[in-house]
């Protein structure tokens, strides 16, 4: 009994594992466990999401089965729904949006982490921190007040001017579209990527550059084929994650997108989104197929973000292997 | 010592029982369009009975429908009357049928914008199907032109704006259209969001009139209490005896009176298109929604209570919000219809 009792008396000596009880005291196990938890509720959240959608889905996904995502009919009166248009419009827009900000974002993040004076680019980063954090809904107003009257007026005139051969810029120019609601998520999104890649920026080894220079690089040579390639990775993330925001943006879209559900090849038609169609509906949805058709949207919202995501993190994977970083 | 705390304790439980007889407190939700005049009348009802509180959410028609049926609120509101299958639907989950009580009656009116063209507009009911079906594409056509001697209208393509958020207004708007038209019956029909043939969406009243403001040569529909209290021109339609009618709070019970005789015992009726001279085609009633058996004796005195007090002289702060009053014979045949709730 007695040595029992005095060799759990004994402190315990430095290279012996540690009593559970010990650990715990010490703070090891409680951050362990409280980690652990909330680690698992991020999967717990996510699986509960989709089990909401497709137990949820179940009437629509019942009525329409794979044909829900190519119909393109959306028609809550005589209860028949497909996706193919507000797919459409999500990806187009989306697509818009980061053909063009990711060249206007790269190039300001390299000029802010490379060429720009520290000073200037502490108070440009500032702003552009506190453009990610605007309201979705102050970009609508934006969008109306500045984006649409100027489509009208002026880019939408020019470019159909210049570029009216092409199928893409024909047809009626209201001011409201998808090339509108395009131009309206770059603007959401091009200060996450200026601001995550200017950060990757920074964080590339000044030997990288030093070396580069001293092999007779000119400064702009360094920086294009060796600092950028180097962050490649962290540019790449700051996309998918303006990806991530252009699809499932809803209210600044909805304000400009003309929210009209057909596919047209023409970037100055209105169109639609997913997240705007729900938001728009699903208030009135009164019949058990509408609103699971609304539903089921959510659900092929999810699938494309997840989708495209796995794409992001394959492309990524690809990129390093071929080269590039070198690591 | 202990016979103290029990008597504390007693009186304790004694005053919170006293305390939840004496404040009632109900839960609504539904349509937001007559939210201003709702929010008003459970204000001031309150203030006259501090014991009753009303707690209203205007999370739209289809929200209010469907948690009145599940049993979360104490009653809904909606602005289109709820359908046999979700009448069916409410019976199956609760084991008793629904009432149906007319509160106010609203308006949507025509609303355009034709550089150059500042008069007020007569539509025709066949122009504004063409329009919002696509077989009207031109401001100029015979059909828009011919109801309107004398004003030049151009030659330009119309740019039709509708609601894209489900709402009532647009129920309201394609009930008409579908009593018009026997084209846009077949081809579109009615609902608070429909697959519209043509045009822009807009969200909210809000949305179509900005859009309106925004697009020359464009036609959208809106509340005609958004287009009173924002100062929106609007145009002349043309009711089901052939006249040209500008909807007004006047117009618009004129259409709920000229079809009161025939309203049916559940309330449940369209007016869109009513019958008689004065009446304005595109009128509605908007409805709360109560269940037929309450079982809280306290709840069911006060909803009965604020029922009998909104036909009656709730009524009188309507128009300060710009919504039409109930006609007379309609107050009477709902205040016999407040004895169904048990």
């Amino acid at each position: 009994m007695s040595t029992v009792a005095s060799t759990i008396d004994q402190p315990p000596s430095p290279g012996t594992v540690r009593s559970f009880w010990s650990r715990l005291s010490q703070g090891d196990e409680v951050a362990h466990i409280v980690t652990l938890i909330f680690a698992s509720a991020i999967i717990l959240i996510t699986s509960l999401l989709v089990y909401q959608l497709w137990i949820n889905s179940v009437p629509s996904r019942h009525a329409f089965g794979w044909k829900f995502w190519f119909s393109s009919t959306w028609d809550p009166v005589s209860d028949d729904f497909g996706a193919l248009p507000f797919i459409y419009g999500t990806i187009v827009t989306s697509a818009i949006a980061l053909i063009i900000a990711l060249p206007l974002g790269l190039a300001a993040a390299i000029f802010l982490s490379e060429l720009a004076p520290r000073k200037i680019s502490d108070v440009i980063s500032f702003l552009i921190d506190l453009l990610a954090a605007v309201p979705s809904v102050i970009y609508g107003l934006l969008g109306i007040f500045i984006v649409v009257p100027l489509m009208r007026t002026m880019i939408g005139p020019t470019l159909k001017h210049t570029l009216g051969f092409l199928p893409f810029f024909r047809g009626p120019n209201y001011g409201v579209g998808m090339l509108t609601a395009g131009i309206v998520l770059t603007i959401m999104v091009v200060p996450f990527i200026i601001s995550i890649s200017r950060e990757v920026l920074l964080t590339v080894p000044r030997e990288q550059r030093e070396a580069a220079l001293g092999l007779g690089a000119t400064r702009w040579e360094a920086t294009w084929k060796v600092v950028v390639p180097w962050a490649r990775a962290g540019v790449m993330g700051s996309v998918f994650l303006a990806l991530a925001r252009a699809l499932g943006e809803t209210m600044a879209v909805t304000m400009v997108i003309g929210n009209d559900p057909k596919i047209s090849a023409s970037i100055f038609a209105p169109g639609y989104t997913i997240a705007a169609v729900i938001a728009n509906e699903f208030t009135e949805a009164t019949g058990k197929v509408y609103l699971s058709a609304l539903i089921e949207l959510g659900l092929v919202l999810f699938l494309i973000t997840f989708i495209l995501n796995g794409l992001a993190r394959l492309l990524i994977i690809a990129t390093e292997r071929g080269g590039g970083r070198g690591a | 010592m202990k016979r103290l705390l029990l008597v504390l304790s007693l009186l304790c439980g004694l005053g919170l029982i006293a305390k939840a007889q004496s404040t009632v407190l109900l839960n609504a939700a539904g349509a937001t369009f007559p939210y201003p005049i709702y929010s008003k009348w459970f204000n001031i009802y309150h203030q006259a009975h501090p014991n009753i509180q009303i707690n209203y959410q205007s999370i739209g028609s289809g929200g209010g429908i469907r948690q009145l049926t599940a049993g979360t609120v104490d009653f809904g509101a909606s602005d289109g009357p709820m359908t046999d299958e979700q009448i069916k639907d409410f019976q199956t989950k609760n084991g008793f049928g629904v009432l149906h009580f007319p509160t106010v009656l609203g308006a949507v009116v025509p609303t355009y914008n034709i550089p150059g063209v500042s008069t007020e507009l007569n539509f025709t009911q066949k122009a504004l199907a063409g329009i919002y079906l696509g077989s009207i594409t031109k401001w100029n056509d015979p059909e828009i032109a011919k109801a309107n001697p004398g004003v030049k209208l151009p030659n330009d393509d119309i740019v039709v704006v509708h609601r894209s958020d489900g709402s009532g207004t647009t129920y309201i708007f394609t009930d008409f259209l579908s009593k018009a038209d026997d084209g846009w019956k077949n081809k579109v029909g009615r609902a608070t969001s429909v697959n519209w043939p043509v045009g822009l969406g807009g969200k909210g009243n809000e949305g179509v009139s900005g859009l309106l403001k925004q697009t020359p040569d464009s036609i959208g529909y809106v509340e005609l209490v958004y287009a009173l209290q924002n100062n929106i021109a609007f145009g002349k339609l043309q009711n089901a005896s052939g006249k040209f009618i500008k909807a007004s709070l006047d117009s618009v019970t004129a259409a709920a009176a000229a079809s009161a005789k025939d309203i049916p015992d559940d309330f449940r009726v369209s007016i869109t298109n009513a019958p008689g001279p004065t009446a304005y085609p595109i009128s509605s009633f908007t409805w709360l929604l109560i269940p037929e058996k309450i079982k809280d004796t306290a709840k069911r005195d006060a909803i009965k209570d604020f029922l009998k007090w909104m036909l009656t002289d709730g009524q009188n702060y309507n128009e300060g919000l710009s919504y039409a009053k109930l006609p007379k014979p309609v107050v009477a045949k709902e205040l016999k219809a407040i004895s169904k709730i048990q």
